[in-house]
């Protein structure tokens, strides 16, 4: 597994769609995951969904992270996944993490969403899930 | 997993039509270093040599990438269509990076002239990764009107970006003064240009002085003469300036010295390719054999020297090529 990795790197894109500010989350995440040897790409603040799904094109990344907290998920997510279907890249992984209510989970699950991320889930089950899924593709 | 060759013309195809989705499958390929990377690049080379590529260095937190946002977006109002290569270090304890150039270029990344992409070393050293120069081919084979090749945050011994780049951009700000003679060695000898960013800082004129100063003396190299700029990535002070600079040095480089540059450059890159053939081959032929195994074990109990045993190996795929 650790030969395999060097060759072929786990490129993600670590994105806060909207325009809350909180993205302290966000870093941990990115941090954590370049500490597992991935090439994370931190896009920063009130990105558009336009925005994260070219960055997602042209960085030919294997994972998307979006990280929100402004309650805007059920706006802005389904724009994103609807973007990433026309573009061709709806082999991405795609997981979610911030303030996301849990009776909103399984409609996010439902359009593509792999998995929604709580507040104090270890960056350890966050690392394990994005290498497991994230090679799947190609 | 290696592509058909319809694939890859495909790829080549699309690279060639400007398609973002090419461009970033090509990038990958030849960072992976996958077996049909090499194919690619041929089929490409033909189609290179038209853009001038920048290469903009200089120490972390100069103002590199909010820079190069400010001359994207001038260029862009200016007609030009724009490729830019962004290295950020890769941790030499987890093989992971951070690429954070992006944060700095977001109003950029849905303009359809504009293709950005960041690239870590992957523990390459000289302030690139091995990937950098054949990326920034991609980007020219691809139409790109200018290519801009970020350096990671660098120092003295990071020049590897003149083998890439036309034009070399060097990226400094107010307060690092004092410390200007210590830099003097490596990247004042590089610059064709120098910026002096944060202009809307105190100290700029001191620092834009001393600069001045420095390559007074450094200068040995005849023709150009470095030119100092400064500008602010905050306000867009200088950036117009700036370009009216860069364009200077393209011209100045049509006289003559953009070939000389390009022989020097094309006649180490034909020498890393051969070095690196040879060596695999002869590496390749011995652990075929086994017989690696047993030299480096040889020379970790002292029986031979690392030389001796280089120049035994090579006296044989000599004799070997002899043969054949």
């Amino acid at each position: 597994m650790r030969k395999k990795e060097k060759e072929r790197k786990i490129r993600v894109v670590i994105a806060k769609p909207g325009l809350d500010s909180h993205d302290r989350g966000a870093k941990i995440v990115a941090r954590a995951l370049r500490d597992a040897g991935m090439e994370v790409i931190y896009t920063g603040l009130r990105q558009t969904p336009e925005q994260i799904v070219e960055t997602a094109l042209q960085e030919d990344v294997d994972v998307i992270g979006l990280s929100i907290l402004s309650g805007a998920h059920s706006a802005l997510f389904p724009r994103i996944m609807e973007l990433l279907k026309k573009k061709g890249l709806d082999d991405v992984l795609v997981f979610a993490g911030g303030i996301i209510p849990q009776e909103d989970i399984p409609s996010l699950k439902k359009m593509g969403i792999k998995e929604v991320f709580g507040p104090g889930t270890p960056t350890s089950t966050l690392v394990e899930f994005v290498r497991e899924n994230a090679l799947k593709r190609r | 997993m290696v592509l058909p060759l319809t694939d890859i013309r495909q790829l080549v195809n699309g690279v060639q039509r400007g398609d973002k989705r090419s461009i970033a499958r090509t990038i990958s390929i030849i960072e992976n270093n996958q077996p049909e990377a090499q194919k690619i690049i041929s089929l490409l080379y033909p189609k290179t040599g038209k853009a001038h590529i920048l290469g903009i260095t200089g120490p972390p937190g100069a103002g590199k990438s909010t820079l190069i946002e400010k001359l994207v977006k001038e260029l862009r109002n200016r007609g030009k269509t724009i490729g830019v290569v962004a290295v950020d270090p890769t941790s030499p304890f987890s093989g992971g990076a951070f690429l954070g150039d992006r944060v700095r270029m977001q109003d950029l990344s849905t303009d359809p002239g504009v293709y950005i992409r960041s690239m870590a070393t992957r523990n390459h050293p000289g302030g690139l990764a091995r990937a950098t120069k054949d990326a920034a081919r991609v980007l020219d084979a691809s139409g790109k009107d200018v290519v801009i090749v970020e350096t990671v945050g660098a120092g003295q011994s990071e020049v590897d970006v003149v083998k890439v780049a036309h034009t070399i951009i060097v990226v400094l700000a107010p307060g690092l003064g004092d410390d200007i003679q210590a830099i003097k060695a490596g990247q004042m000898e590089i610059g064709d240009i120098f910026v002096v960013n944060k202009a809307d800082r105190e100290n700029v004129n001191k620092a834009m002085s001393d600069i001045e100063a420095m390559l007074e003396m450094a200068t040995e190299k005849k023709g150009w003469k470095p030119l100092v700029v400064k500008t602010s990535a905050l306000t867009g002070e200088g950036i117009a300036e700036l370009l009216e600079r860069i364009d200077e040095h393209r011209k100045y480089l049509k006289t003559g010295e953009i070939d000389e540059r390009r022989k020097e450059r094309i006649e180490n890159e034909l020498v890393e390719a051969l070095t690196q053939k040879i060596t695999e081959s002869i590496m390749n032929e011995m652990k075929r054999k086994g017989e690696w195994s047993k030299l480096t074990q040889k020379i970790l109990s002292r029986e031979t020297d690392p030389y001796s045993a280089a120049d035994k190996l090579f006296a044989k795929q000599l004799k070997t090529t002899r043969k054949r």
